[in-house]
């Protein structure tokens, strides 16, 4: 194993363009064993690009790659894995119809002249799950597991390859905490093996939690690196955003209005079992809970997704009928889904196209052959409102980052101007800039009486956004805390199923 | 939920009766209407292997075309394929004065060849399978139809009649070779590394590439591999009538998505299995059997092929969707 502190890779002025956007700009960076080393950047910033580079999926345009000594740009994903570099992307990359031991095996089976050895694969692969404290079986596919069960996966395959170099981009978005604390005991364990980590989060708290240095981007261009025992949060955020990030949550106080949604009896097995509550004009409610509590399912059903389901919806304080999508929609209701990439997006098609996708009805109307002038209006507005950052309206969505993405999901609901916004996971994968400007939004939605239902894992954003508070477990609401009551550990309890109070 | 419910795979004969139980039900129930129908006659030996010959082209058509459905594409060329080298292991014998062997093997290795330049457009380029197959389909017909001047080429000659009619005790060769490509085929496609990575490319070919998987290679060997059958198929079939004929195999493409898509195979790629493909050969094979056993012509075979499709396809997204 590697010495700690010796220099395993040294990227030096790497540059990088895409059509239109000069994605890396002269960046460097450097990686010893035994360290963990972040990348910190907003949206957008080149993160992913200079990890891509190094996986050799794309290939720099100028610069030099140094791995153990030698200068080498890496010209394939084999390649760069032969040279001990082992990456976790951004973006899941698991086959859904491979079993787990098929996928955290591909591209380097297991095998004798070609025939696979299977037996030894789900051996191999049953250790690396027990090493992350999962018992799961290797034989299960990819499909039947939540997201956060995929990405221990993800990361179990990574773990897998004997590699050096470690490259983890995002691995926590989707995880618990608890997950989270197991994959940083691993990642200790492998720091004292000497080999270099680098890590990727927009979570502040775990880069003081887990890495020794940290190296700030913006905009594709490298800003500097820093000793994170030296370094604070606002320090890096300053560095991040080019200012001072005075605050991040924005929430003033409003006096709720009258109810706008009231949900009575909710049942759809297996997952909402009898779940009722009401939400008030201008009021952010918080939905926590753990994953698979019912809270997105809760959503589905009351935007139509779901039309098996039985009990009552009311809008402004009617009983609505709300089986189909549309029906949600005419009833004032929109939905910013968990996933951004499955639900809330066309990929393959433009920043435009997908932001007027929800009021394609409206740009049409008189005009049956659309009305240009009208959607580009439309486009601009959204684009300029939500700061979407983006070459041009022509640009496929699949090529912004995953900030920008999730921007231009809730732009294209708010364009229908709904009085009920259920936002699921509105942050996730999201930059501390682009956050605050979220946060900003909902704040001001709120203040214009738009009822607002925020689902989230991310308790400190329940915390800080939330009027009120719902706590879900085993499809059920099992608290309904007021602002003043507030607590992680109470939210905790209850998410957990530790007692019922207050239930509305 | 928590990571740890709900994390048991199932063993996998039982998965394989479980995944397959609507098409075996389906062929079942077939069965036994005919046997009630037909007065005992489906169940003669006679009529047993006339069935299992009858299917043997579209079988192994239907193999390499559950490879290609599974990356997520489709090979239309191979009825054009079938009939090119068909034609030209007749003519090679007959005008050119090739032997037996050697026009047999230029045949395939054409067909092959034809194949893999379709492996190779679609690997290196970004036209659609589809298109690039569509044109080979329209290329290998025409050049078919050239070679023979649209005249079928009549080769009665024993050595090479007997690849289509021999037999191996009461089994014909061309049941012999459908099963030893069946054979074949699942172990490929279920135990080798191939296999592996033509299930990655057709069910996420970003994380297949991003796992190093070399997704050009394997896209050119599994439409080379179609070819090849498609080629072999041809040069049994002309064997058996004696004759190369440019108009063989008009629409076979059709019958071999047909038993794919029975079996289950997605047209979205990614999902698919040999040994369900071989069930939707044999609905297929068994229909067609059936009606004519029952006099009825095959205009009404056609209906009764499209209705069985739509149903069998049906039950299938049912079944899939109470998941
Ligand atoms: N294939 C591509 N084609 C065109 N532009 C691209 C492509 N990939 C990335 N970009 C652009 O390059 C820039 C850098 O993107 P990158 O994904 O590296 O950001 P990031 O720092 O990883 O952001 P995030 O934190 O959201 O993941 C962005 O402006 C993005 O839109
Ligand atoms: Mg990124």
């Amino acid at each position: 194993m590697a010495e700690t502190g010796k220099i395993l890779l040294q990227m030096k002025n790497i540059h990088k363009r895409f059509p239109g956007v000069y994605a890396l700009k002269d960046v460097n960076f450097e990686l010893k064993a035994g360290e963990v080393h972040a990348l910190l950047g907003e949206n957008g910033a080149g993160k992913s690009t200079l990890i891509k580079c190094l996986a050799g999926i794309y290939i720099p345009e100028e610069g030099e790659v140094i791995v153990n000594g030698k200068s080498h740009i890496m010209q394939s994903v084999a390649d760069s894995q032969a040279h001990g570099i082992s990456v976790i992307h951004q973006e899941l990359c698991l086959v859904p119809y491979l079993s787990i031991a098929e996928n955290m095996f591909l591209g380097r089976e297991r095998n004798v002249g070609g025939i696979i050895k299977r037996g030894q694969e789900n051996e191999e692969a049953k250790k690396m799950l027990q090493r992350l404290g999962l018992d799961f079986d290797p034989n299960v596919l990819i499909k039947d597991l939540s997201i956060a069960q995929q990405q221990m996966v993800e990361i179990a395959k990574a773990l897998s390859v004997k590699a050096d170099i470690l490259v983890m981009d995002e691995p926590t978005a989707s995880l618990t905490d608890k997950e989270t604390e197991v994959l940083f005991e691993t990642m200790r364990q492998l720091k004292a093996e000497g080999i270099g980590i680098i890590y990727i989060s927009h979570r502040m708290s775990e880069l003081f939690a887990i890495t020794d240095r940290v190296t700030i981007m913006r905009d594709g261009q490298y800003v500097g690196t820093v000793n994170t025992r030296e370094t604070t949060n606002d320090q890096l955020i300053a560095m991040m955003v080019g200012r001072e990030l005075t605050q991040l949550y924005f929430k003033d106080k409003v006096n709720p209005g009258k109810v706008v949604l009231e949900v009575k009896d909710l049942v759809s097995p297996p997952f909402v079992n009898g779940v009722s509550f009401a939400i008030r004009e201008g009021e952010i409610v918080g939905m926590s809970g753990l994953v698979g509590a019912g809270r997105s399912e809760t959503a589905h059903c009351i935007f139509g997704l779901d039309d098996r389901y039985t009990g009552q919806i009311l809008i402004d304080g009617k009983p609505v009928h709300i089986r189909s999508v549309r029906q949600a929609m005419q009833n004032g209701i929109a939905l910013v889904p968990e996933n951004r990439k499955e639900e809330g997006l066309v990929l393959i098609n433009s920043v435009g196209y997908n932001l007027t996708l929800t009021v394609l009805h409206e740009i049409f109307r008189g005009h049956p052959l659309g009305n240009p002038k009208r959607e580009a209006d439309e486009i601009e507005k959204h684009i300029n409102e939500l700061a979407i950052k983006t070459p041009s309206a022509e640009q496929l969505a699949e090529n912004l980052s995953g900030g920008n993405q999730q921007k231009i999901v809730i732009a294209k609901w708010l364009a229908t101007k709904p009085k009920l916004l259920i936002l699921d996971e509105p942050t996730r994968g999201v930059d501390v800039g682009a956050r605050a400007e979220i946060y900003g939004f909902m704040n001001e939605l709120a203040k214009q009486g738009v009822a607002i239902l925020m689902i989230s894992s991310d308790l400190p954003e329940i915390l800080n956004m939330s009027d009120r508070v719902l706590v879900m477990h085993e499809g059920r609401v099992t608290a309904n805390l007021a602002k003043e009551e507030l607590s992680q550990e109470l939210i905790m309890r209850y998410a957990t199923g530790g007692g019922n109070i207050n239930v509305a | 939920m928590s990571p740890e419910t709900n994390i048991k795979a199932q063993n996998s004969v039982v998965r394989y009766l479980k995944d397959n139980m609507g098409t075996l039900i389906g062929l079942f129930i077939m069965c036994v209407i005919l046997s009630f129908t037909t007065n005992g006659v489906f169940y003669s030996q006679r009529n047993l292997i006339n069935v299992l010959r009858q299917v043997s082209s579209n079988a192994c058509l239907a193999f390499g075309m559950t490879f290609a459905i599974i990356t997520g594409g489709i090979d239309l060329s191979v009825g054009s394929i079938l009939a090119l080298s068909g034609t030209l292991s007749a003519g090679l014998i007959v005008h050119s004065g090739f032997s037996v062997p050697g026009a047999v093997a230029t045949a395939i290795i054409i067909g092959t060849a034809l194949g893999l330049f379709n492996g190779f457009m679609i690997a290196t380029t970004t036209i659609p399978p589809f298109i690039v197959t569509l044109a080979m389909m329209q290329i290998a017909r025409g050049a078919a139809y050239i070679y023979s001047n649209g005249q079928p080429i009549r080769a009665m000659i024993p050595s090479y009649q007997i690849i289509g009619t021999g037999y191996l005790g009461p089994i014909p060769y061309p049941v012999i070779y459908m099963l030893v490509f069946l054979i074949i085929c699942v172990i490929l496609l279920s135990k080798t590394r191939f296999g592996r990575h033509v299930y990655a490319v057709g069910g996420n070919d970003k994380a297949a590439i991003f796992s190093g998987v070399n997704v050009p290679r394997t896209k050119m060997l599994v439409y080379t591999m179609s070819g090849f059958l498609a080629a072999f198929t041809g040069v049994v079939l002309c064997a058996r009538m004696a004759s190369g004929q440019p108009t063989a195999g008009q629409s076979f493409e059709m019958d071999a998505i047909a038993a794919t898509v029975l079996g289950g195979t997605s047209m979205s790629g990614g999902v698919g299995k040999i040994g369900s493909t071989m069930i939707g050969v044999l609905i297929i094979g068994v229909l067609n059997n059936g009606l004519n056993l029952l006099g009825l012509n095959s205009f009404w075979q056609q209906i009764a092929k499209g209705i069985v499709i739509l149903l069998a396809v049906y039950v299938d997204m049912l079944k899939k969707r109470r998941k």
